[in-house]
């Protein structure tokens, strides 16, 4: 191991970086724009769109400076980062139009009408 | 050729001597370990979602599920605050962690002893908010009945703006729920409310201003549909078969039965990962104070239970953005 130089201004910049990401999500999540929440792209809303791209922004922020991804060799990071790229993607998609499709099989059978 | 041997197995688990990934052995585990788990949390939040474009017409709208704050009151509630006050607690103690880490490599026990003890403070102090979050939801807020086919209906105002049953309906339930207390013999009751269907499909005739709301989603507005119509309202509550008041794994008062199902064991699952990173944490960190790492020279430990804190903190970014924002 030995001495390593401190990382600490980095990690508080990750910090305020990750908080401000967070504080955008949240500003979003309460107003809600119109022009973004009413809209439809890809089977959800472009607000939907901009939460679950900066949540991956975060999470690739915590795996490369938190959990010092950035230190590891690069087989090693593509050993991690690979399996997870190919299998979520994948399994969400498939589950997604799975789920759209029962919906239109089942919704019309429920009776809303007394 | 001898010396080979013996030289790989002094260093069997530190990945052997040639170490392809450059990892120590402990830390390529702990990495794999974590994949394995990132799967098994993307399969949950992917049924969630599976589930969720299943019900898209009547999924229950995160905003008026989760309103509360500590301490603050209003009618509108507080949605988004107290999930991002959460969300900040956890992200605070990932840097707290990291620092500990970045302290480890320096040899600086003391600034290591400090930071792993914050994280641990943080990690109680977020396992606090969680429960804080789950009584919330469990108690409810407003009350509701269920139709004889599983509908959720809700009672709202004039305007539209969701009523508690208390509002406008007198309790009038004169059973008592079974309780150690009252029985002879403790046997475990159904849980009995204040109100009845009859009491309150009585009041809801006798009461002009009241409205009710229906599960389903105006895709129009991606609002819930409500029905001021007094006598399209009475054909639904006619078929009401109980009252329903917070949230179980079998019915709540916010709609689909499922909603509850998946926020329950997602974030309970999510809570169980919290509460055994703060176990690993402490024992690490009575490692520290006993000065263990300090004669092993390096104190790859703390990083290894650094990675797995940082995992749950990275679960709980996923979690956050699918059960309350999206």
């Amino acid at each position: 191991m030995g001495q390593h130089e401190s990382n600490t201004k980095l990690i508080w910049k990750v910090f305020g970086f990750l908080s401000l990401v967070t504080i955008i999500e949240v500003i979003l999540g309460i107003i809600k724009p119109h022009s973004l929440h009413y809209t439809n792209v890809l089977g959800t809303s472009i607000l939907n769109w901009i939460f679950i791209i900066l949540t991956i922004v975060k999470a690739a922020g915590i795996m490369w400076y938190f959990m010092h991804l950035n230190h590891e060799r690069k087989n090693f990071v593509n050993s991690i980062i690979i399996p997870l790229i190919i299998l979520i993607p994948y399994l969400v998609t498939l589950l997604l139009i799975e789920g759209t499709y029962v919906h239109n099989a089942l919704a019309p059978f429920i009776n809303w009408k007394y | 050729m001898s010396t080979t041997t013996a030289d790989q197995n002094t260093n069997i688990w530190e990945g052997g001597a040639t170490k392809p990934l450059g990892a120590s052995y402990g830390k390529m585990m702990m990495w794999f370990f974590i994949l394995s788990d990132a799967l098994t949390f993307a399969g949950f939040l992917a049924a969630y979602g599976f589930t969720r474009y299943k019900f898209i017409d009547i999924w229950p709208i995160a905003d008026e599920v989760f309103t509360h704050f500590p301490f603050l009151h209003s009618p509108e509630g507080f949605p988004m605050y107290y999930v991002a006050l959460m969300t900040f607690i956890l992200i605070f103690s990932s840097v707290t962690m990291v620092l500990a880490v970045d302290a480890g490599h320096q040899m600086k026990k003391n600034k290591v002893i400090l930071y792993m003890f914050l994280t641990i403070i943080g990690g109680f102090v977020f396992v606090g908010s969680q429960a804080w979050e789950w009584k919330n939801f469990i108690n409810g807020e407003f009350g509701a009945v269920q139709l004889q086919d599983g509908k959720i209906i809700q009672f709202v105002n004039k305007e539209g703006k969701q009523i508690a049953l208390e509002d406008f309906a007198t309790p009038d339930n004169a059973q008592i729920e079974h309780t150690r207390e009252n029985g002879l013999w403790f046997e475990k009751g159904e849980t009995t409310y204040a109100y009845t269907t009859t009491g309150i499909i009585e009041a809801f005739k006798h009461n002009p201003n009241v409205g009710i709301r229906l599960e389903k989603i105006n895709p129009e507005t991606k609002q819930k549909i409500v029905v001021l119509n007094k006598a399209e309202a009475l054909k639904l509550l006619e078929k009401s078969t109980r009252v329903v008041r917070g949230a179980n794994l079998e019915v709540n008062e916010y709609g689909s039965s499922q909603f509850a199902d998946f926020f329950f064991f997602i974030t309970g699952f999510h809570g169980f990962h919290v509460c055994s990173g703060i176990v690993l944490n402490i024992i690490i960190f009575i490692n520290v104070l006993l000065g263990t790492y300090e004669r092993r020279g390096h104190y790859e430990m703390v990083e290894k239970v650094g990675l797995y804190w940082h995992f749950v903190d990275l679960v709980w970014v996923f979690v956050f953005t699918f059960f309350y924002l999206v």
